[in-house]
């Protein structure tokens, strides 16, 4: 290029002027997307996450309530993918934290400050909520999060299917197992417990007679009923009736309507969807008893709102949440029961839930308050690993599950020694 | 237009260079196009890259849980904590049985379809159109599909349906470890994605072979096939053998999205990458330990590299031709 005319130069101009406003906003471009948008004028910007619930409307749900807040602008971060707790966890790490989201009550995050304490909000109408709900977000007199949903975790089954197998609901693991033999045929498998097990964890447990901590937190899962439970799930995972490597887990209703299998666990939030599909020919059982002292159970899961205790509105998002799941009850309600079902923890939402009051509905309402099983705040993150290592070493492959529970034992209890001492 | 290049590449001149050419200033020199050009790619790397490593150095030495600005100085602590972790070791060996797997099956794939698109007389752009294609898919959509539509564990899962026209039973290729299905999974998926784009490179390789050669060989009474193929097509190779291996090595090293979209809630199957992710990230939050894992990981990356540069000659490639 010998000879470079001044237009020519022009266009270089440009060029490089248009390269480095494109380098620019790149780089800026990077960190901007941190859910909060831009401001709408009206006080303060806050963020909630949320993990994206598998029932639709669910999202515009939560957009909506957030919308019709006035206090500040509310905006929402939909975290999809399997793994909420890790992306929730390193969020909380950054500056692009959420001021409110939602999780289990985990007793790390109050030990290390992570969440508000939120008594103030709750106390006056303490008395409204269930009691078990309240138990298991205090630490010493003080509660850290509210409930928003109660979701108890059992089996739907096919009533066709078992009446043409001619079996009753199975009330013990063995006679799971042996319902699992008879359901299976070369298109139906009798049983799913979702792919890689873990939903089952809790209420193997709770149906051996054993729990996750006792009450002085101390392990309470190490015990001969487990081992024995451990050792007959290994012997379903082998047996070629438990359905494995469904396109959908344990949570979504998939499997059961697909026809993929006879039983089902999964959880009360799906019911609806069951009972689009499936009518009448659906029933319901708690996980049942494992072993000679178990009985059989409940897990009632749910998820609970918390604020941030580190982020630079706390009095702003704690304002929005004692608006939105302490005096909007029809919200409450709304999110309740309008997409799939959830136990409001809220009584007085509860007693008025005429969607609950009859049919299947209202049975799984009873296998909640009759075999339930609420969380312990001190059952933390770290843990439930750990117990999911269990399962993954000891059903899942051929481990033995006492070395497996020893091993978990060790984790769990340097776990519960850097939080309680 | 090459005066530019070859001065930018040598070397960035500093800015004394413009006062040769006073009229045209700083804005016209080739050492401000060279920044220009290299800036944003630069700052990138440094902000992206080289940071965030110097970064994780120095995580490495604190006790980091749930925080990335540490005080607690630990000294080789995590070091010496992550060696014993058998969770990381084992993740080590996880790697090597997954390398000695995917590195020769890619090369001899990828090379083994540069050959037969080499030879097409027709059709060659389609085709290797076709082969390169996979290689624009992202890892964790062709993760989703091998794990919810090939391989999934029901009647309709594309593989157990063509088994079953076998009469062979539903397998859970993913969900029960034992059999382990579970690298035919990974394997296929990563054979998919990557063979593709070194098939371009060894077809790019291949083209540049002497004509000649073949047509001496030919005089000198070589048959075609097998033996020309040994002792001219693939010694021509070697440079571009090496390069390919040495990226090979360095992706398998690499391996996470499919062994972390593919294997939920496992304690067997993890790659250093998806074991140190749950170290830093998961519920520990253990920054410093998984950052000290990480400077292992590098460092073996590394030494592996050299190592392999020395068997296999790297960078000698241009000096054999």
């Amino acid at each position: 290029m010998p000879a470079l005319s001044s237009s020519n130069w022009d266009r270089r101009s440009i060029l490089r002027a248009a390269a480095g406003l494109a380098a620019a906003g790149t780089l800026a471009a990077c960190g901007s997307n941190n859910g909060r948008g831009g401001g709408s004028g009206s006080g303060k910007n806050l963020a909630q996450m949320f993990h994206a619930y598998g029932e639709a409307g669910t999202e515009q749900a939560v957009k909506r309530y957030a919308a019709a807040y006035k206090g500040a602008h509310v905006t929402t971060q939909w975290i999809t993918g399997s793994n909420f707790e890790s992306k929730l966890f390193a969020s909380l790490l950054t500056k692009n934290a959420p001021d409110v989201f939602e999780f289990h009550p985990q007793y790390q995050l109050i030990k290390s400050g992570q969440v508000a304490d939120l008594t103030d909000l709750i106390e006056p109408v303490k008395d409204d909520f269930n009691q078990a709900d309240i138990a298991s977000h205090t630490v010493d007199g003080k509660i850290y999060g509210i409930r928003m949903i109660d979701d108890p975790q059992f089996f739907f089954y096919r009533k066709s299917m078992l009446e043409k197998a001619n079996i009753e609901p199975p009330t013990t693991l063995d006679e799971l197992i042996e319902a699992a033999a008879k359901l299976t045929t070369d298109k139906v498998k009798g049983v799913f417990l979702g792919n890689d097990l873990h939903a089952v964890i809790q209420p193997l447990f709770y149906s051996a007679g054993a729990d996750t901590l006792t009450d002085d937190n101390k392990i309470a899962y190490h015990t001969d009923g487990v081992v024995e439970g451990l050792k007959q799930l290994r012997k379903l995972f082998t047996s070629g009736d438990l359905l494995l490597d469904a396109p959908a887990d344990y949570w979504d209703p998939s499997a059961l309507n697909q026809g993929l299998c006879a039983i089902q666990f999964c959880g009360m939030w799906a019911m609806p969807q069951f009972q689009q599909t499936l009518g009448d020919d659906l029933g319901v059982m708690p996980f049942p008893k494992v072993g000679a002292a178990g009985k059989p159970s409940v897990y009632n899961g749910g998820w609970s709102v918390f604020v941030n205790a580190k982020s630079a509105n706390v009095d702003a998002a704690k304002e929005y949440v004692k608006w939105l799941w302490i005096d909007q009850k029809k919200y409450q309600e709304d999110w309740a029961l309008s997409y799939g079902f959830h136990i409001p923890p809220r009584t007085s939402i509860a007693r008025s839930a005429t969607k609950l009051k009859s049919g299947l509905p209202a049975e799984g309402v009873k296998l909640f308050d009759e075999y339930g099983h609420f969380d312990r705040i001190g059952w933390t993150q770290a843990m439930i690993t750990a117990t999911e290592n269990v399962f993954a070493d000891c059903v899942r492959k051929n481990g033995d599950p006492e070395a497996a529970l020893d091993k978990c034992d060790k984790t769990v209890n340097a776990e519960l020694k850097k939080l309680f001492g | 237009m090459s005066t530019t290049t070859t001065r930018g590449l040598a070397g960035p001149a500093p800015a004394e260079a413009s006062p040769a050419r006073p009229r045209r200033g700083l804005r016209g020199s080739s050492t401000f196009n060279f920044w220009l050009f290299t800036s944003p790619f630069l700052i990138g790397l440094i902000v992206f890259v080289y940071v965030p490593i110097g970064w994780s150095v120095y995580l490495s030495f604190f006790e980091a849980r749930f925080t990335v600005t540490p005080s607690d100085f630990v000294g080789l602590g995590n070091y010496r904590e992550i060696l014993t972790d058998s969770n990381f070791t084992g993740s080590l060996v996880t790697f090597t049985v997954f390398a000695l797997f995917i590195v020769p099956t890619t090369w001899a794939l990828s090379l083994g379809l540069a050959l037969l698109v080499n030879r097409l007389r027709f059709m060659r752009a389609f085709f290797r159109s076709v082969f390169f294609l996979p290689t624009a898919c992202s890892y964790v959509a062709a993760s989703l599909i091998w794990k919810m539509s090939i391989f999934n564990g029901v009647r309709f899962g594309l593989a157990n349906t063509v088994l079953g026209l076998f009469g062979v039973d539903n397998t859970a290729w993913l969900a029960d470890p034992s059999p382990p299905w579970y690298w035919l999974v990974i394997v296929t998926a990563r054979l998919w994605l990557q063979s593709g784009f070194y098939m371009i490179l060894f077809l790019a390789a291949l083209q540049n072979i002497p004509r000649e050669l073949y047509e001496a060989a030919a005089i000198d009474g070589a048959r075609r096939g097998l033996q020309t193929f040994w002792y001219i097509t693939l010694p021509q190779l070697r440079a571009t053998s090496t390069a390919v291996i040495l990226l090979l090595i360095v992706a398998a090293y690499q391996a996470f999205d499919e062994f972390f979209n593919l294997l939920s809630k496992t304690t067997w199957g993890r790659p250093p990458l998806v074991e140190l992710y749950y170290t830093a990230l998961g519920q520990d939050q253990n920054y410093g330990k998984g950052s000290a894992g990480a400077v292992i990981l590098t460092l073996l990356i590394c030494l592996v590299t050299l190592f392999q540069g020395r068997i296999m000659g790297f960078g000698r490639g241009e000096d054999s031709k």
